[in-house]
């Protein structure tokens, strides 16, 4: 037989989720010399780009700008896009194992994980991840409420996702509408009753998730002010020793920002409070069965043996009323009918990208893994490029190896005919560029970069595909 | 970071040995794991109770050429550091490169769960910077159009 990897016989290739790592693995696999490769990607929204759109912040536009480079990747002549198409519920993994040589899963990390406290299901306690989506148009969140009627609120978690709910709260109408935030929360935070919102840090300020930038930023609001009090500002003996060790001086800078904030600003309509040292032990509820209060522990930092400061609680209590929470300590991975899952981690089982079997600890032929579902939901977006390439380098080691998947139909035509006979409303890639286009001429006349389709029905309308 | 960003990639068995072994095991599972280090268990369980390197290793072998046939117990470092999923990676490197040691026993709610070398670490911290370059790069280029 003709070689793998050849112009007669191309390397055929699976992605699983068109997010930031989806399209560096596709990146990767062009790049490559040794091998020609034809790329199939699934996702199973109608959109590409999966959290650059439905992730960063709206305020955030330049951080989107990376769509450019995935935008070069999609339009190589060996590239399919199949939007609008979802492993388990159009396709299963043994169609795939049909189609194609390897498979490769980056459905990334899309659900919150769990504080693990009591109250944490009362009404107004919120996974920040869902509002997130809910304020970028994504159409798994479109039906989502959030009781915005009250005066206080508090974001728990102090990393970049924590900063970007905060931000959005604490941002005037007008701020709001200069960007692609979804109409109908745009709607809704014009009406927002909010007044002060608090972020909840269980470290000190060195030690918080998010960056100088980030944090930055949050001095620079229209029409809110920012306040850290003093005490909790202040570094406590450890960190400042293991500070001064690090000479990091990002972190240096990072504190310098936020003991900046020591002084309350009265003349703004909203107030943001960064609070440090404390844990949220439950939430308390009302009459009414939803959040009123959080619990809170003063917490004290102590040094491992290897050398990191973690927190452990005092015996210091305090209680902090609020009327709606945001939990934002970290995104998690979903488990994929049939793929090995490292359930406490939220990550595919897998050493460098290869898919591991749980019982016998040796790789799955043929499945790969990349991105944060690879090794949990950490980084920046090109943070998933070097990843990319160690699962993409695996891969290429195991063609030169022989182990591969022997699919009975490697053919572009066939995937298609595949695809078409169970979805009929697939979205090509050349689809997404009209939908693309529709959006951002709505946006136009508003004076904002794009107006979002936040259903699939409204974007299948929008194509005449319904 | 966290060091159970490095776990999560690699595999989740440790390669361990017993006290009372002849460092010709020892040195045999080195070679056939491709590994520097290896951590040492008390007999019928995974609590750690040593670690023994292969620098470990070469410094006795330069004292006694018998060193094949001694007990990893005589020669396994017993001031074991160890460290947790949720520790951050940056004082754990800090902490390795004080303290000159290359390989960390990590352990969760008492069970040994996986090692993690010097080497893992600073790949871990490359990607990292790459990364975060990578990002920027991106955003002051996407600027100039």
């Amino acid at each position: 037989m003709v070689q793998l990897g050849t112009e007669e016989r191309p390397l055929r290739v699976a992605i699983v989720g068109a997010g930031p790592t989806g399209f560096y693995t596709a990146e990767q696999l062009f790049k490559q010399r040794q091998l020609v490769v034809e790329v199939d990607m699934y996702e199973r929204l109608p959109t590409p780009y999966g959290l650059v759109r439905y992730g960063v912040a709206p305020d955030h536009q330049k951080i989107k700008s990376v769509t450019a480079v995935f935008d070069r990747t999609a339009r190589r002549p060996n590239f399919r896009f199949y939007g609008n198409v979802e492993l388990g519920r159009d396709i299963s993994i043994e169609d795939l194992r049909r189609h194609y040589h390897q498979i490769v899963y980056t459905t990334g990390a899309q659900t919150d994980r769990s504080l693990g406290i009591p109250g944490e299901e009362l009404r107004g306690s919120h996974a920040a991840t869902e509002f997130v989506a809910w304020y970028n148009g994504h159409p798994d969140f479109r039906h989502c409420q959030f009781d915005l009627s009250g005066e206080r609120a508090a974001v728990i978690g102090v990393g970049n996702v924590a900063v970007d709910v905060c931000r959005i709260l604490c941002r005037t109408p007008e701020e709001l509408a200069k960007t692609d935030i979804a109409d109908y929360a745009l709607e809704a935070l014009r009406d927002s009753k909010i007044k002060e919102v608090t972020m909840i840090g269980r470290r000190g300020p060195a030690q918080a998730a998010f960056t100088t930038p980030e944090v930055k930023e949050l001095g620079e609001l229209d029409d809110a002010s920012v306040y850290t009090p003093p005490d909790e500002a202040q570094l406590d003996p450890l960190s400042e020793e293991a500070l001064a060790e690090s000479g990091d001086r990002a972190t240096t800078r990072k504190v310098e920002i936020i003991q900046g904030y020591t002084e309350a600003d009265s003349n703004k309509a909203r107030k943001l409070i960064l609070r440090f040292m404390v844990s949220p032990v439950c939430f308390l509820g009302d009459e009414d069965g939803s959040v009123g209060a959080l619990k809170l522990v003063k917490n004290e930092l102590y040094r491992t043996d290897a050398g990191s400061l973690r927190p452990r609680a005092t015996g210091e209590h305090e209680t902090l009323p609020v009327d709606i929470v945001f939990r934002s300590i970290g995104y998690t991975g979903v488990p994929l009918p049939g793929v090995p899952f490292k359930d406490s981690w939220g990550v595919i089982q897998n050493e460098a990208g290869r898919v591991i079997d749980i019982q016998s600890g040796e790789p799955v032929c043929g499945e790969y893994t990349a991105g944060w579902i690879k090794r949990g939901a950490t980084g920046v977006i090109g943070t998933n490029k070097p990843d990319a390439a160690e699962t993409v380098e695996a891969m290429v080691e195991d063609v030169a190896k022989g182990r591969v998947l022997e699919p009975s139909h490697p053919h572009v035509s066939a995937a298609r005919e595949l695809v078409a006979s169970r979805q009929p409303v697939y979205f090509t890639y050349e689809d997404w560029l009209k939908l693309d286009e529709i959006e951002v001429e709505r946006g136009k006349a508003e004076g904002r970069p794009r107006v979002k389709f936040c259903t699939v029905d409204e974007m299948l309308n929008a194509l005449g595909k319904s | 970071m966290k060091v159970k960003r490095i776990l999560a990639t690699k595999s989740g068995s440790v390669i361990t040995i017993r006290p009372e072994q002849p460092i010709r095991d020892a040195v045999a599972l080195l070679g056939t794991h491709n590994i520097g280090a290896l951590v040492v268990v008390a007999p019928g369980s995974d609590r750690p109770v040593g670690i023994i390197s292969e620098r470990d290793i070469i410094r006795r072998a330069a004292e006694n050429e018998g060193v094949f046939s001694e007990s990893v117990k005589d020669i396994m470092t017993r001031e074991l550091i160890t460290g947790m999923p949720q520790d951050d990676l940056i004082s754990v490197m800090h902490t390795m490169t004080e303290r000159r040691f290359r390989h960390l026993p990590v352990v969760d709610e008492g069970r040994l769960i996986g090692i993690i070398s010097i080497g893992d670490v600073l790949k871990a911290q490359r990607d990292e910077y790459r990364g975060e370059i990578d990002t920027l790069e991106t955003q002051i280029l996407a600027d100039e159009v």
